[in-house]
């Protein structure tokens, strides 16, 4: 397919590695912040391509693994009430809550239904004119403005019978929430083009003149990770630290203005809890009063549930870069993706389920 | 669900005030939103997220980067004709 066969050259791929290798005279630690970056990654074996001087720890970018425990409590005890039909993406029904998940609350009779795009529950809610649908609206700044048109939608064609459990993270606040952590490591961050592609990058430009840290705005093929990981150590090797931009077909500076409207319109910046990380100040998203009768949250009185992590999951530290899944002592035996333990053995795309696909024999004898 | 890929613009058509296009992935086609790309046109790849066009690709700029890129691994062929390994395969990585 154009677009993606042509940044998987496995030549070129190659090439850059050496010359990786050649640049890098120090040891550097890496982040990338993208659970699809991890998933590239570990599927090529970039890591393994790479000069061990060069190391890449893995960031908190799956929206799927840094949900709160809680929302899933909530969408769990949404999904179980008679009236109502809980809309989600995919990968969100086997994520573990404090007790249950979705898939077996349908399991036990609850209406709890699949979606590609947050617009097919307006399709649902039309359908189930008695029925309350509920999107369990999730995601980093990429989906946002998705999440917001079916607000935005609902409010349009006065649907009353359509609402969203929203639990929205933001990108910027969580990078600053790890340059502020005394045991950081990280030396230099790929930030997540998609995100990027939304927003721009000048958010990532108060951060670097804040930290002096270098970041790469990096695309999610095996050779847009190696050049941006190139960019990253070019930029160590020289004592410099500025944001650059490798993923220039879909990003660019000021990002998509009218994706951005739609989330201005319908969404306000909040507090927000990052599974496995903790509460970071304005890290989140919330649906603005002029939206409160399309905020699950409040229309049904939720309790704000107070819910612990499993004791053995070392997650915390393996989405600050402080760990990798090879070595947390549950990995591939108490926790594997048919009975995860936490969230980043749940989506495909975090760091936990990938090493689990493509490097557990490695590490099982 | 993170995921977003590039699709090409099949047609668009205008759906109760709506710009919705037909996108095709590879062999799969898909009715995609431009509400955020009203640019777009036929004949476009645009990078698609849970059914939501988010940017046009520019097609400038991946030609440029890519021919850089591509310097690179044909400089590889021209310094090791010398050299007793194996040629490069030219292949994707699996």
């Amino acid at each position: 397919m154009k677009y993606l066969d042509e940044y998987r050259d496995e030549r070129v791929a190659r090439r850059l590695a050496e010359e990786i290798a050649c640049v890098a005279t120090k040891h550097w630690v890496l982040m990338e912040i993208c659970g699809g970056q991890t998933h590239t990654i570990m599927r090529y074996g970039l890591d393994e391509l790479l000069p061990a001087k060069v190391e890449l720890v893995h960031g908190p970018g799956c929206p799927v693994c840094v949900t709160p425990l809680e929302t899933i409590d909530q969408a769990v005890a949404l999904a179980l009430r008679q009236n109502v039909i809980l809309v989600s993406y995919g990968d969100m029904l086997r994520v573990p809550g404090s007790n249950s998940d979705l898939l077996r609350a349908k399991a036990q009779g609850a209406d709890v239904r699949m979606a590609y795009s947050p617009i097919e529950a307006v399709k649902i809610a039309k359908s189930n004119p008695d029925r309350d649908v509920v999107f369990l609206a999730i995601g980093f700044e990429t989906t946002a403005p998705a999440n917001a048109m079916l607000a935005w939608e609902a409010k349009r064609e006065g649907l009353k019978n359509l609402s969203l459990l929203v639990s929205h993270v933001l990108v910027p606040p969580a990078i600053r929430a790890l340059l502020t952590l005394p045991e950081n490591r990280v030396q230099g961050f790929i930030a997540p083009g998609h995100v990027c592609t939304v927003m721009g990058y000048q958010e990532y430009e108060d951060l670097v003149r804040d930290f002096h840290v270098p970041i790469v705005v990096g695309g999610f093929e095996p050779i847009d990770l190696l050049q941006s990981v190139l960019m990253l150590v070019s930029q160590l090797e020289r004592g410099e630290s500025r944001v650059e931009n490798q993923y220039v077909r879909s990003v660019s500076h000021q990002g998509n203005p009218a994706a951005q409207r739609i989330l201005q319109e319908v969404f306000e910046v909040a507090d927000q809890k990052w599974r496995g990380v903790g509460a970071i100040p304005s890290s989140g998203l919330r649906l603005r009063d002029e939206y409160a009768a399309y905020d699950a949250e409040r229309i049904f009185n939720l309790e704000l549930l107070s819910a612990e992590e499993p004791g053995e999951c070392i997650s915390s530290q393996i989405l600050r870069g402080l760990k990798k899944p090879t070595d947390c002592p549950a990995f591939a035996s108490r926790c594997t993706p048919e009975n995860p333990l936490g969230a980043p053995m749940v989506s495909a795309e975090g760091a936990c389920a990938a090493y689990y696909r493509y490097r557990r024999h490695s590490v099982a004898g | 669900m993170c995921l977003a890929i590039p699709g090409k613009v099949l047609d668009a058509n205008e759906q109760n005030g709506l710009r919705i296009a037909r996108v095709q992935f590879g062999g799969i086609v898909r009715p995609v939103r431009l509400d955020f790309v009203p640019e777009a046109a036929v004949g476009d790849y645009v990078i698609v997220h849970v059914g939501f066009a988010i940017s046009k690709v520019d097609e400038a700029e991946a030609t440029r980067t890519f021919e850089l890129l591509r310097e690179l691994g044909t400089l590889e062929d021209e310094f090791s004709t010398d050299s007793q390994e194996p040629p490069a395969s030219g292949g994707n990585l699996q």
